[in-house]
């Protein structure tokens, strides 16, 4: 009897020593290292407040300020130096629209082209072509203004000499973007799988049958995202127009072949007038910006997301 | 080497299989990958109608010799196949033979089912689709979902997506497509390695329907399905050089696949086909 109870306060006080160890190991961590990670985990949510912040900033700012302008005539009135009640965005909306209609059909073909052609057919081993790679991701990073002193100098003027019109504008704006669409358009092509483009020649499908039938099938979601977000890009350039002749004021509905406007450059110009009427239209041309931009990005991300493959 | 590395000796096979027609007649063939040599003095004859396996420890070329009989090794820049190959007679890497073409007659599953992200019937009729036939695709691809004894599980759903198979059913599929295109020769590339045990063996019966019908080359890590479904069994091993700095695969013997499993010419067969080593 006495003997187990020894026996068993040992046992208990082991256990307790056990314990003890076993607790003091699990403990808090030091005081410092919850100070540090908390410290850090506010920084870093400082970092995303920024962004927001300045996102938040600029949509309430330009919605206070376009208030007074705000209304569907905005869209359907003809511009205006003198009277800013009855100015509005017509030519410029339609001007964008043939500029990146124009920027879409052709920087598809080419861009996918390109991106087929580097993909799919480039020995990769030849210096050419790495000269080729090499120069694209360059000309992704060359400033949107290079692109329109290029434009002026060959396809406005020089050898093209299509003179100030949309169209200028639309190959000025396509030279600019085609770099991101090549860059989509690859990384969209090396995402099919080799085992597709295997189990298509396996079958005695031809090289061209299986980029036309399997490769490019499977990858036009991501192409088509690049596509997207390569047009957003060129709605919003307003440098490179300015150098081919996007005016300012025009009075009529633009065509391919007259002379053109955009929505950029035409905000750019209501906002240098002196009068507070022609800010409040700029910053109201700026919500229409915002909300075409949104919109198309935001179709850009459902589309990748609803039809991307996953293998 | 102290003997001869291969051990084929046409009109000495029992069942008198030498008259059955030979479908590949390989002498000295011999694949380079960018000047390195891969598999080096193959020589063997495929014949018609039989299962012929290829086994092997990994790295031993098994997959290598195995695309050189569809000229998948095209594909792959830097490859170079040398020896002669024949295909019913006719030089394969001829200058008159379109790789194209000889695809169409020589089909191939791989080892990972690779089905198109496309519904189950347009899987199976892309082949005789890029072929140029508009007419008449139900037919073909319900004949060949049948003869892959697949057409039951998907019949009711021919439009659905491919993917939404299971993985055995996904391999299937692609026999179907592979048989769509009419072959004379289907080369499986370890098919079932990435199948469970109930899927493999469906193939595995599959496989010896269809030798019926063609000529069927597979490459398989698994011995006892080389065992299992085929009549001749090529065995290949890994050769280093002198200062072990190359390694290429070479053929050690191929017999009947009985022989090679109950009694091989060859000591380094029976150490590997008895589990010894590999």
């Amino acid at each position: 009897m006495e003997a187990g109870g020894v026996a068993s306060e040992r046992a208990r006080l082991a256990s307790a020593g056990a314990r003890a160890t076993v607790a003091a190991a699990l403990g808090r961590q030091p005081r410092r290292d919850v100070a540090l990670n908390a410290g850090f985990a506010a920084l870093l949510l400082l970092a995303v407040l920024i962004a927001l912040a300045g996102l938040a900033a600029l949509l309430v700012q330009a919605f206070v300020k376009a208030a007074p302008s705000l209304s569907p005539d905005l869209l359907t009135s003809m511009p205006s130096r003198i009277n800013p009640e009855e100015a509005g965005f017509r030519p410029a909306i339609l001007g964008s629209l043939q500029l990146i209609a124009g920027v879409m059909l052709f920087v598809v073909p080419v861009g996918v082209g390109a991106a087929v052609y580097l993909e799919e057919y480039a020995d990769k081993s030849k210096w050419w072509n790495r000269l080729v790679e090499v120069n694209i991701q360059n000309l992704a990073a060359v400033p949107s203004i290079i692109y329109g002193i290029l434009g002026l100098a060959f396809i406005a003027r020089g050898p093209l000499d299509l003179g100030f019109v949309a169209l200028t504008g639309s190959l000025t704006l396509a030279l600019l973007v085609l770099p991101i669409v090549i860059i989509a358009g690859r990384e969209a092509i090396r995402a099919v799988p080799a085992s597709i483009r295997q189990g298509s020649l396996a079958l005695g499908a031809t090289r061209w049958q299986t980029i036309r039938r399997q490769v490019l099938p499977a990858a036009v979601p991501g192409i088509a995202t690049g596509v997207i977000l390569a047009v957003s890009r060129a709605l919003g350039e307003a440098a490179p127009l300015l150098l081919v002749g996007a005016t300012v004021f025009i009075t009529f509905d633009p065509t391919p072949f007259s002379e053109f406007s955009a929505l950029p450059v035409q905000i750019f110009n209501y906002a240098v007038q002196p009068q507070e009427e022609f800010k409040a239209l700029a910053a109201a041309g700026i919500v229409v910006m915002l909300v075409v931009l949104l919109a198309m990005n935001s179709f850009a991300i459902w589309l990748r997301n609803r039809y991307e493959q996953r293998w | 080497m102290e003997r001869p590395a291969v051990t084929v000796r046409p009109g000495e096979f029992r069942n008198g299989s030498a008259e059955r027609g030979k479908v590949f007649e390989l002498r000295d063939v011999g694949v380079d990958y960018g000047g390195v040599p891969a598999v080096k003095e193959i020589s063997m004859d495929v014949h018609r109608n039989q299962v012929t396996a290829l086994i092997g420890p990994s790295g031993c070329g098994k997959s290598t010799l195995l695309r050189c009989l569809n000229r998948m090794n095209d594909l792959i820049p830097g490859a170079v196949v040398h020896g002669s190959l024949r295909y019913h007679g006719e030089d394969l890497y001829g200058p008159s033979v379109d790789p194209v073409q000889a695809r169409k007659l020589i089909g191939m599953v791989f080892q990972k089912p690779n089905p198109f992200p496309k519904s189950i019937f347009d899987n199976v009729a892309f082949g005789p689709r890029v072929q140029g036939r508009k007419k008449g695709l139900e037919g073909i691809v319900e004949a060949a979902l049948r003869r892959a004894a697949l057409w039951d599980e998907v019949k009711d759903r021919l439009g659905d997506n491919a993917f939404g198979l299971s993985g055995g059913q996904q391999q299937r599929l692609c026999i179907a497509r592979c048989i769509a295109v009419e072959p004379d020769t289907i080369l499986m590339d370890e098919p079932c390695s990435a199948l469970d045990p109930i899927s493999t063996n469906k193939i595995e019966d599959l496989m010896v329907e269809l030798k019926e019908e063609f000529s069927i080359v597979i490459v398989t890590h698994n011995l006892q399905q080389a065992a299992r479904v085929s009549d001749r069994t090529a065995f290949l091993m890994v050769e280093l050089d002198a200062d072990e700095d190359n390694r290429w695969g070479r053929l050690v013997e191929y017999d009947e696949t009985e022989k090679i499993f109950t009694n091989p010419a060859d000591r380094r067969t029976e150490d590997y086909v008895s589990g010894k080593v590999g």
